[in-house]
């Protein structure tokens, strides 16, 4: 019996390349010696039935339209509710929550999954890199690319993913949603390649096995760098701002 | 008459001066409508797309050279509207124009120059940081064509969206060109329903709403072209790849609509051997290297085809540059698997992005971030390899390319 990794709607939530989480949990599954397939399931058919579902990020009118889909089958809280892992991203996030903005900013019914809405911010589109530090899991900090207009808001019955460091996520100083094993984030990258303990973590959730450490070289060599540029750019700023303070320092006092 | 007269030799001073675009932003700064005088009295053609605007435009020039002369044209890629003004600037009063045009810029352009023909190549994802949503664009396009019916356009019939833009055109012709990455295409631009692309390889397609492939006026049939009244022609070219025959088959295209015969304009076509360096064999780092470059999954895939069957080490080189769209996660929607076997050496300011999804496609390759050392890295692994021939296939993003073709030394014959 071969571990099923569903990636969802790759035709309407496959515009940032986050069908690459599928990949990865698939990889690194066979990399242990577990049997794993990737089932791309397309919008025209059923979802269907898999022990671990990837959600990616797309356009507003095909995310609405995969909301409907995944609304009126339930095959995915279905699968939720048996306790399969989900790791939805960006406009896969959203849908997971209660509504989420269409086009024209009206709210529609998301899939119900997260405790969360989603409405589009009032100032400009969150587009870069972005660092999170994990709240509710003994992860390594979260490295990722964000783009969305929208803004999250969790309500009771979900947690953080994450406090975040540099970036925007859910626009309240953390990114993402966790309820059970079902995970929500706006990271691309896409976000199990930057964070191969976080891909891991679905895979022993889906397996129910501990799964031992992979030569994760490449992996860590990127983290190294994406982390290391995020926070040289953060000193950056800081030692400008500085600067700025202490020339007008110098000017306020007159001749140093 | 005057003020024309002043503005043209004014902008052609500017342009000369500098040979860069400098001349252009100062032109348009004098005069916002610089463009429409610069253009007035030419035969004007644009060529836009996702994909193959730079090669498609050279295409086009060289084809019409033979019969209508010196041709006004942005040779280097130079796309927006200071490009222009520096290449119509440059050139004689009268030179027809054969432009590359950006694709958020055509609109406006095909409302101001009024040009006798649009040539609409393909539609689909690229820099991802920017929301460039491919089915606004094409709307976008659409509308310029509704109030352009003067305008012959000569539209990729493959592909649904470039489609939706010309089906408002007076002429359209419909060029089956072909279409390899259809991900972007699959939402219906008439009703946001399911466009279905049929399994034969003809490349057949239609929504339930009704909105169809329009039945092509010229198919690109793998070396030949098929004509509606059944007159074949062969193609044959120097530039490598499918997707140069369907560049091709698109400017001859052009050109007939022009007045130049297939015969003609294939017949110089085929002579042309690269394309602003694309293609190009140059010294890098101390042995010769084929260049190349690749923007977008659509594009890299076509070019991932083109190198797969060979056996010389491929480098591949991926920057995060503005130009280039600052987020690299579109290299999960690129086939790199096909490179298994294959001697590869990842570079470029983001080769750690890319070194993992080597890793993920199970391609057994090198890290190398410097561009010429990764290319000299390649083909000392290799064994070096025979004087005169390429040793090493490069492929880079757009500013990877340009990095490499700025470090190139001599080169030498494609
Ligand atoms: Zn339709």
């Amino acid at each position: 019996m071969s571990l099923r990794v569903v990636v969802v709607h790759p035709d309407l939530l496959g515009t940032y390349g986050d069908g690459g989480n599928g990949v990865v949990l698939v990889q690194r599954a066979r990399w242990r010696g577990i049997a794993a397939e990737l089932l791309e399931a397309t919008s025209d058919g059923p979802l269907p039935v898999g022990d671990l579902y990837c959600l990616g990020g797309g356009e507003d009118a095909a995310q609405a339209a995969s909301a409907e889909r995944l609304r009126a089958d339930a095959v995915l809280a279905r699968a939720a509710e048996r306790g399969s892992p989900v790791l939805a991203v960006c406009a896969g996030y959203q849908i997971l929550g209660r509504t989420f903005p269409a086009a024209d900013g009206r709210p529609l019914a998301g899939v119900g999954l997260l405790d969360v809405s989603t409405a589009k911010g009032t100032g400009r589109r969150a587009v870069g890199e972005i660092l999170a530090e994990p709240l509710c899991t003994d992860l390594p900090v979260l490295t990722g690319f964000e783009n969305h207009g929208g803004l999250t808001a969790r309500g009771p019955n979900v947690d953080p993913l994450a406090r975040v460091e540099s970036g925007v996520g859910n626009g309240d100083g953390t990114d993402g949603a966790v309820s059970g094993r079902v995970v929500g984030t706006y990271l691309h990258g896409p976000v199990l390649a930057r964070n191969p303990a976080l891909a891991d973590l679905l895979l022993s959730w889906a397996t129910g096995l501990s799964l031992e450490p992979l030569d994760d070289g490449e992996e860590a060599a990127l983290r190294d760098e994406r982390i290391a540029a995020v926070r040289a750019r953060h000193a950056g700023r800081w030692l400008s701002c500085l600067g700025r303070t202490a020339r007008t320092a110098r000017y306020v006092s007159g001749r140093s | 008459m005057v003020a024309t007269r002043v503005v043209n030799a004014l902008s052609r001073r500017l342009a000369a001066g500098s040979g860069t675009v400098a001349g252009g932003h100062v032109g348009l700064a004098v005069d916002p409508r610089l463009l429409e005088h610069l253009a007035a009295g030419r035969r004007v053609a644009l060529v836009s797309g996702t994909n193959g605007k730079t090669t498609t435009t050279r295409l086009l020039a060289v084809a019409l050279e033979g019969s209508l002369g010196r041709i006004a044209t942005n040779a280097t890629g130079s796309n927006m509207p200071t490009g222009h003004v520096t290449a119509l600037a440059g050139a004689p009063p009268g030179a027809p124009a054969v432009l590359e045009v950006d694709e958020g810029y055509l609109p406006g352009l095909v409302g101001a120059l009024v040009p006798e023909v649009v040539v609409l190549l393909n539609l689909s994802r690229d820099q991802l940081d920017r929301t460039n949503e491919v089915r606004m664009l094409s709307n976008r396009w659409r509308r310029a064509f509704s109030g352009s019916p003067a305008t012959a356009v000569v539209a990729n019939a493959d592909d649904p969206l470039v489609v939706w833009a010309a089906l408002p055109a007076a002429k359209p012709t419909w060029v089956a060109a072909g279409l390899s990455w259809r991900r972007d295409a699959i939402g219906c631009p008439a009703c946001a329903g399911r466009v279905e692309f049929s399994s034969a390889e003809k490349g057949g397609w239609a929504c339930a709403c009704g909105f169809a492939r329009p039945r092509p006026d010229v198919v690109l049939d793998a070396d030949e072209i098929v004509l509606a009244d059944g007159r074949r022609h062969r193609l044959t070219l120097a530039l490598p790849g499918r997707f140069n025959r369907a560049n091709a088959v698109m400017a001859a295209a052009a050109a007939a609509t022009m007045g130049v015969g297939w015969e003609e304009s294939l017949r110089q076509i085929a002579a042309v051997g690269e394309v602003a360096g694309r293609f190009s064999v140059v010294e890098v780092g101390g042995c010769s290297a084929r260049v190349m470059l690749a923007k977008n999954p659509a594009g890299w895939r076509e070019l991932l085809d083109l190198v797969a069957p060979g056996e010389r080490p491929v480098v591949v080189g991926i920057n995060a540059r503005v130009a280039d769209g600052r987020d690299p996660s579109w290299l999960w929607d690129v086939p790199f698997e096909r490179l298994c076997g294959r001697q590869v050496v990842a570079t470029g300011e983001r080769c750690r992005d890319l070194s993992v999804r080597l890793r993920y496609a199970e391609v057994a390759h090198r890290t190398v971030r410097d561009e010429v050392a990764a290319v000299r890295a390649a083909w000392m692994a290799h064994g070096g390899g025979t004087p005169g021939a390429a040793d090493v296939d490069f492929i880079g993003n757009y500013t990877a390319f340009t990095d490499v073709m700025s470090r190139a030394t001599e080169r030498t014959r494609a």
